[in-house]
């Protein structure tokens, strides 16, 4: 009986032992690939879209860059407890290289409120108007605020969805893509 | 219907499964409890301090491990993010809590096991559900009918493999009477996990690649298997020479 159960332990960690093998990843598939979508380790949705001032900016042409895709509206109460601290944080690291842009999601939100909001907390990165809900759908937007801080790559290192973000949580995600 | 139950959970309300799955594991053992001669409250308790530890000890390591920045401001500590965690650390501090607690109010370690398995598979149950609706621990490309639509690829629904094989574990092992040897049913279930997730882990697709390929989340579930199947080895080999004697 005895003998009969450490055979079939044996055996198990045997076959383990070729599954390991068998399953192995050598063709890289398991990796998470550069396939665009709004997730940790995935390259972030390109998109192109416009200032109030309507100059145009693309995503993708920040390659090289630590950027910070910030969704808000000026309704939702988290995104304006947390845009001081993200005004804070793009003064001190933008030199190092960190990009914020603040995609105003435009579509569920008052356009006439965007310029007094921008105004009262002196903000000073790109605010993007999202009129159509392009990056809403690219980014599978599901709450305000979410926040994509995506590395020198284009590769999202890490999504937070909600807020307000505490200055630690958005201090340590900042050095974290800027390395 | 996975669209549906992915937009009722998203993060950072996926906790909510994992809460659901703490609270409905913590009644199922505690009912459980007199069964392995261990006392419910005791049980129920040495539960909740270790929780409260894992969220202390989380955030107290997150911030060890990045002290600059909260120095920088020291009220993020208390801030309700729950990414400002280290999930190892608070584990550690769960775990040093529970046997510091465990010790103090004379719990027997292996009843004391035993009787927190039906938790404990409840909670993998709560975890792989928790990752469907977060999208976490994804699977890798497939053009099986029965793959899903998930982060620009037809992909092996991963999570709902770990869900079916987390419910069958908690129905053959977590809901079991108890098993002769004291013991047997936790280590039971550990080797029934880490198989699972041996086998499971080729489905995935965010697997981390070590020594050309091989995946490093089935090199550690082999080894738990093994820990595992010799301390069952061990205490049935225990079980048999009592039972002669």
């Amino acid at each position: 009986m005895q003998s009969t159960r450490r055979i079939w332990f044996v055996g198990i960690l045997v076959l383990g032992l070729v599954w390991i093998g068998v399953s192995a990843d050598r063709l890289g598939e398991s990796t998470n690939g550069l396939i665009p979508a709004p997730q940790k380790g995935f390259l972030a949705p390109d998109f192109s879209l416009q200032t109030p001032d309507g100059i145009s900016i693309t995503l993708s042409d920040l390659r090289g860059q630590a950027v910070i895709v910030n969704l808000w509206a000026t309704w939702c109460p988290p995104c304006r407890a947390e845009m001081p601290t993200l005004q804070k944080l793009y003064e001190e690291y933008k030199d190092q290289g960190l990009v914020v842009l603040a995609v105003n999601s435009t579509a569920q939100d008052d356009p006439q409120a965007i310029a007094p909001f921008v105004a009262e907390y002196g903000l000073t990165f790109p605010i993007l108007l999202d009129t159509k809900n392009e990056v809403g759908r690219a980014y599978q937007l599901r709450s305000l605020p979410s926040s994509f801080f995506i590395g020198r790559d284009g590769v999202i290192r890490e999504v937070v969805i909600g807020g307000p973000m505490a200055e630690a949580l958005l201090r340590t995600r900042i050095e974290e893509i800027l390395k | 219907m996975i669209e549906l139950f992915r937009n009722l959970f998203t993060p950072p309300r996926h906790i909510i499964l994992l809460a659901g799955a703490l609270w409905i594991g913590l009644t199922l053992s505690e009912k459980r409890a007199a069964r392995h001669k261990v006392n419910g409250q005791a049980l129920n308790d040495l539960v909740f301090y270790a929780l409260m530890a894992f969220v202390a000890g989380g955030r107290i390591l997150f911030a060890v491990a990045h002290l600059e920045a909260f120095a920088k401001s020291p009220l993020s500590l208390f801030a309700l993010n729950p990414d400002l965690f280290d999930p190892l650390g608070g584990l550690t501090a769960a775990f040093i809590t529970a046997l510091v607690y465990g010790q103090r109010k004379g719990l027997a370690f292996w009843p004391t096991l035993d009787a927190l398995t039906p938790f404990f598979a409840t909670v993998m149950v709560g975890l792989g559900a928790a990752h469907l609706a977060s999208g976490d621990a994804f699977g890798k490309e497939t053009s099986l009918p029965w793959g899903i639509e998930l982060h620009g690829a037809v992909r092996h629904p991963s999570q709902i493999y770990e869900v079916a094989a987390a419910l069958f574990i908690l129905n053959l092992i977590g809901l079991r009477k108890p098993f002769p040897a004291a013991g047997a049913q936790f280590l039971a279930f550990v080797a029934w996990t880490a198989g699972a997730s041996l086998f499971l882990e080729a489905f995935r697709g965010d697997s981390t690649l070590v020594f050309g390929g091989l995946r490093l989340g089935q090199i550690f579930a082999w080894i738990v298997l093994a820990a595992a199947l010799v301390g069952l080895e061990r205490l049935q080999s225990r079980l048999t020479v009592s039972k002669q004697a």
